[in-house]
């Protein structure tokens, strides 16, 4: 309680320095410390995933982390995922159209762990979501339609990059692999 | 989301139009009580009782007073509040009044029961305050099970119950039943079939654990509290009453929730007491539940005991109905609806889709040192559809009979229906939603599946038919005998200047989708974009006096308010364009399109609205200033039954005795739907509650009363991985007096889903000649049946 410690965060491309507990959780200082409450606390114990937020590119259980923990990493959070002028992301987009979230109190831990997962992954198939989404806990949708959500966006990003190669230039022979 | 505009057709109701809640959820702006920050704010935890049943001989929190941090600390004595009371309008033989102290006195009823609030700068702060507390206690021996709530060896749990029961109703007892039961046992062909089934206690679990910010504002006399409530009106009043404010001075909002489900449509303890600490302070006061707290100290629900037998004549029809329900309430009784909540429902409504000739049932409420007991999504129905359906599974064995025929041959077809719980039905689906229910497994081909499949696991399937009453009015709660009785909405609609509308609702989201589906309602009878319509609802200085959401009473009730409000303001318009075109009123109307067609002039809502706010000087005579009206609606018979049936495929693992769902269906009439994807959404998410309680969940407790699932470790919450996809079909029968013919959508998923699950995990039991009656249901007894099998 009495001893502070100086850490510096970066979040969603930000630096913020903090005089912070050490016992403070990352969790916690990006909710109370940082005003980002997009990022949920269901449990505390890291079940429920709904504090589910990216750590240099992985999902990660924000309430299970000190922040000073993660000094040196790039932390991203469900704010980082619209636009600026509050426009949705094609990941939100599809939340929304699968009817993904009922309350809502879960969404921002979904949708950062699919994030996550479908930079690594972005050929998952529906199966492979499925077990992705049972890392987390939604008492509202039944889980259905969140798959669906992430599968839709996947194949739109398939689709998309596809497109792309499509019209991109031809390769010069010497580019090939 | 592009332009709304208007619709070709006109109806927003019926489209799947996007959710007016959804880019503020999705982009993390969305503001639930937790988000809330106000300036110098200080953070309540509680100190909690470790005893399941005490007397308190002392609470020293002296020392909690000199922890860093902590500004201060209150026991009961020192917040002095008036206790917590709901009650039933019912003889001593049928109801005992107890209350609920907000902070327990001179005894502790269940292990977590609140003893004293402590107030730190920040929440670490108060949590270390809490572990300084000394409470001295002289432990009673715990009534923890209802056969030793029954027994009343001990110290009963409330001195005015000496037998440890609530409340104890007998009811209908149809002349000559016992007759019928003789008979049906003295004849060859007609059996008498029994179930004893027990089903399991289980927490609601919002995802968002309750919490409350209180403010005591002194420009406004009034302390603001943001609590997570189903009720916000009802918090109001107990708040008003226990600290001895007029309600003027009390305003409950709510922001956005992450789910309810039941467990907040009571009066929290917790609210109340730091609503209480923030006044005496002149500070802003947060408490949040932790999850370890939600397990154990917040309201569970569900614990039941029937003891039901059935008489069914030889070609499987049912003679009579007799049951003996117990449900264990834990330590108190909630506000509004008492420990009567889930004895009453289960006895008013056991007969469900069924015509049951001759019916008997005995309800009870026992207190035991448990966390107490609050409505949960379904109330009673999940457990009495479930024994209802286990008795037709049994009847049809008994008779050598197909189980769906034996449903087939006794579902109520002809409507109106009025049973014989003197109940009656409005129209509904029940023989088709079987029929087709059936058809769909049929055409998937599982119906030829049942055995064993090829990796040696046991395939079984099982139905379960249900309706759910929804849209309770006044009348149907006056029956039940709480002297607070809900029932009906009040819904105000106000236009602006640029022809935009605002309505307000008694009734209240927290995930259901009400700012889209109200919207979509108000906008059909204005002929607007569902753009254009604001709902405002959770604001006890908004809102006329309301109800809140449970009951999946919302779009029955308050939706059917807010259409009428709309209608009345729609003809203020139209008296005000009959004015200005100089026709009579007869010749306008609403051209769906923003405006009034009056004579051969359109007049658009603007530009009436113009009139009624800045040129009223223009306005006709028996037309005052502005555009605002108010109406209420109510249901006056016995409210409109939604009905379903599921159809559920499992496959047992003869090493585990784990149950894999292979195949869900679920069949639904909830009338029209207003939003056929929230209805899905509703009806898939009520199936996972519904299958998490046939399968996983239980709080349980060991013999002293101490909880054995304090977190998520021990309570097992069902994820993706074991709930399946889910196929559902729609049937539509419009109720008759609601708004757009809508009847309720937010239980019926719950309320099959345990039947289903438990008929289908019997029926793959078949051969074993084992069957199961309880919830959740027991792996090892699964596992057991079939390696007995295996063995011999
Ligand atoms: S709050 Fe972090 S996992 Fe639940
Ligand atoms: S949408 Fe409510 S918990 Fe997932």
């Amino acid at each position: 309680m009495t001893d502070v410690a100086l850490v510096e965060l970066h979040v969603n491309g930000e630096r913020h320095d903090l005089a912070i507990p050490p016992r403070r959780t990352l969790a916690d200082v990006l909710r109370h410390d940082l005003g980002l409450t997009g990022t949920h606390v269901g449990c505390e114990h890291g079940i429920c995933g709904a504090c589910t937020v990216l750590v240099d590119g992985a999902p990660a259980r924000a309430c299970l982390l000190f922040a000073i923990q993660v000094e040196n990493a790039e932390i991203r959070t469900v704010e980082s995922l619209a636009d600026p002028d509050g426009g949705l992301s094609d990941l939100q987009q599809c939340f929304s159209e699968h009817h993904g979230l009922q309350c809502g109190f879960c969404t921002p831990g979904f949708l950062m762990l699919a994030e996550g997962y479908l930079a690594e992954e972005p050929e998952a198939t529906r199966e492979e979501i499925r077990e992705v989404v049972a890392s987390n806990l939604c008492r509202c949708t039944g889980y259905q339609t969140i798959t669906d959500a992430i599968d839709d966006c996947a194949s739109r990003r398939r689709a998309a990059l596809q497109a792309a190669l499509d019209t991109a230039p031809e390769p010069t022979a010497g580019s090939t692999a | 989301m592009g332009e709304p505009g208007f619709r070709p057709d006109g109806t927003w109701v019926g489209a799947d139009v996007p959710r007016r809640e959804d880019p503020r959820l999705l982009a993390g702006r969305g503001r639930f009580v937790d988000d809330i920050t106000l300036p110098r704010m200080l953070h309540a935890a509680f100190v909690r009782s470790t005893e399941a049943h005490a007397r308190v001989t002392a609470v020293d929190l002296s020392e909690v007073r000199e922890v860093p941090g902590v500004v201060a600390a209150f026991d009961a004595a020192d917040l002095g509040l008036a206790d917590i009371t709901a009650l039933l309008d019912r003889p001593a033989e049928e109801f005992t009044p107890t209350s609920m102290p907000v902070l327990a006195r001179d005894k502790v009823r269940y292990v977590g029961e609140p003893l004293a609030v402590v107030v730190a700068t920040d929440p670490y702060a108060a949590e270390d305050g809490v572990e300084a507390a000394v409470v001295e206690y002289d432990p009673l021996d715990p009534v923890v099970t209802e056969a030793a709530a029954l027994a009343a060896a001990g110290t009963p749990v409330h001195d005015e119950a000496p037998g440890n029961v609530l409340v104890d109703v007998s009811l209908f007892a149809t002349e000559g039943i016992d007759e019928v039961f003789a008979a049906a046992s003295a004849s060859a062909g007609d059996v008498v079939v029994t179930v004893e089934a027990n089903t399991g206690r289980q927490n609601a679990l919002p995802l968002e654990t309750r919490g409350v910010v209180a403010d005591w504002d002194d420009r406004d006399e009034q302390l603001l509290v943001r609590t997570c409530t189903q009720v916000p009106h009802q918090v109001r009043t107990v708040l008003a009453r226990c600290a001895g404010l007029d309600e003027k001075q009390v305003r409950v909002t709510v922001p956005d929730m992450g789910g309810g489900f039941g467990q907040k449509c009571v009066v929290g303890r917790e609210e109340i007491a730091a609503a209480a600490a923030a006044r005496r302070l002149r500070r802003p006061v947060k408490w949040i539940e932790d999850r370890r707290e939600a397990l154990t100290a917040s309201f569970l629900a569900r614990e039941q005991h029937y003891t039901a037998r059935a008489a069914f004549s030889a070609d499987g029809r049912i003679l009579a109905l007799d049951t003996d329900v117990v449900c264990d309430m834990g330590a108190y009784s909630c506000y509004p609806f008492t420990a009567g909540i889930e004895p009453l429902m289960a006895s008013a409504e056991m007969p469900g889709v069924y015509r049951v000739p001759a019916y008997r049932v005995r309800g009870r409420a026992v207190t035991t040192n448990k966390a107490p007991t609050a409505p949960y999504r379904g109330v009673s129905r999940p457990q009495y559809v479930m024994v209802m359906e286990r008795l037709m599974e049994r009847a049809a064995r008994e008779l050598g009979l197909d189980a769906v025929e034996v449903r087939r041959r006794n579902v109520i077809t002809e409507f109106p229906y009025r049973g014989i719980n003197n109940v009656t039905y409005d129209p509904g689906s029940y023989l088709e939603s079987l029929d087709l229910c059936e058809q769909v497994l049929r055409d998937e081909g599982w119906l030829s599946r049942s055995g064993r499949d090829r990796d040696g696991r046991m395939i079984g399937i099982g139905f379960s038919c249900f309706s759910e009453r929804t849209g309770y009015g006044s009348g149907a709660f006056a029956q039940r005998k709480m002297q607070v009785v809900p029932g009906f909405d009040i819904s105000q609609i106000t236009m602006d200047l640029d022809g935009t509308v605002t309505v307000t609702t008694g009734t209240l989201s927290h995930g259901q989708s009400h700012e889209t589906t109200f919207a979509q309602i108000v906008a059909d009878r204005l002929g607007i974009g569902y753009d254009k319509v604001k709902i405002v609802q959770g604001d006890t200085d908004r809102i006329t006096y309301g109800w809140g959401s449970f009951a999946s009473r919302s779009v029955t009730i308050g939706g059917s308010a807010a259409a009428a409000a709309s209608v009345k303001l729609g003809d203020q318009l139209r008296s005000i364009a009959a004015h200005l075109a100089g026709v009579d009123i007869d010749s306008t109307r609403l051209d769906g399109r923003g405006g009034v067609r009056a004579g051969d002039h359109t007049y658009p809502f603007a530009e009436l609205a113009d009139v009624a706010y800045l040129r009223a000087h223009l306005l006709p005579k028996d037309v005052g200033p502005g555009l605002t009206a108010t109406a209420s609606f109510d249901v006056g018979g016995d409210g409109t039954f939604s009905n379903a049936t599921h159809g559920c495929v499992v496959a047992l693992d003869p090493g585990t005795g784990g149950v894999e769902i292979l195949r869900y269906v679920c069949v639904e009439d909830c009338g029209v739907a207003i939003h056929p994807r929230v209805v899905e959404g509703q009806a898939r998410g009520g199936i996972a509650q519904g299958i998490a309680g046939a399968l996983f969940e239980q709080v349980t407790y060991d013999e002293l009363g101490q909880p054995l699932a304090p977190s998520f470790m021990e309570y097992k919450v069902p994820t993706a991985a074991e709930i399946p996809d889910v196929r559902i079909e729609h049937l539509e029968t419009p109720c008759a007096f609601t708004a757009d013919g809508a009847k309720g959508a937010g239980e019926g998923g719950t309320i099959g889903a345990p039947a289903a699950v438990l008929n289908a995990v019997n029926d793959a039991l078949r051969h074993t000649g084992v069957e199961l009656d309880a919830t959740p249901i027991p792996r090892a007894a699964i596992f057991a049946a079939l390696s007995l099998e295996e063995a011999s």
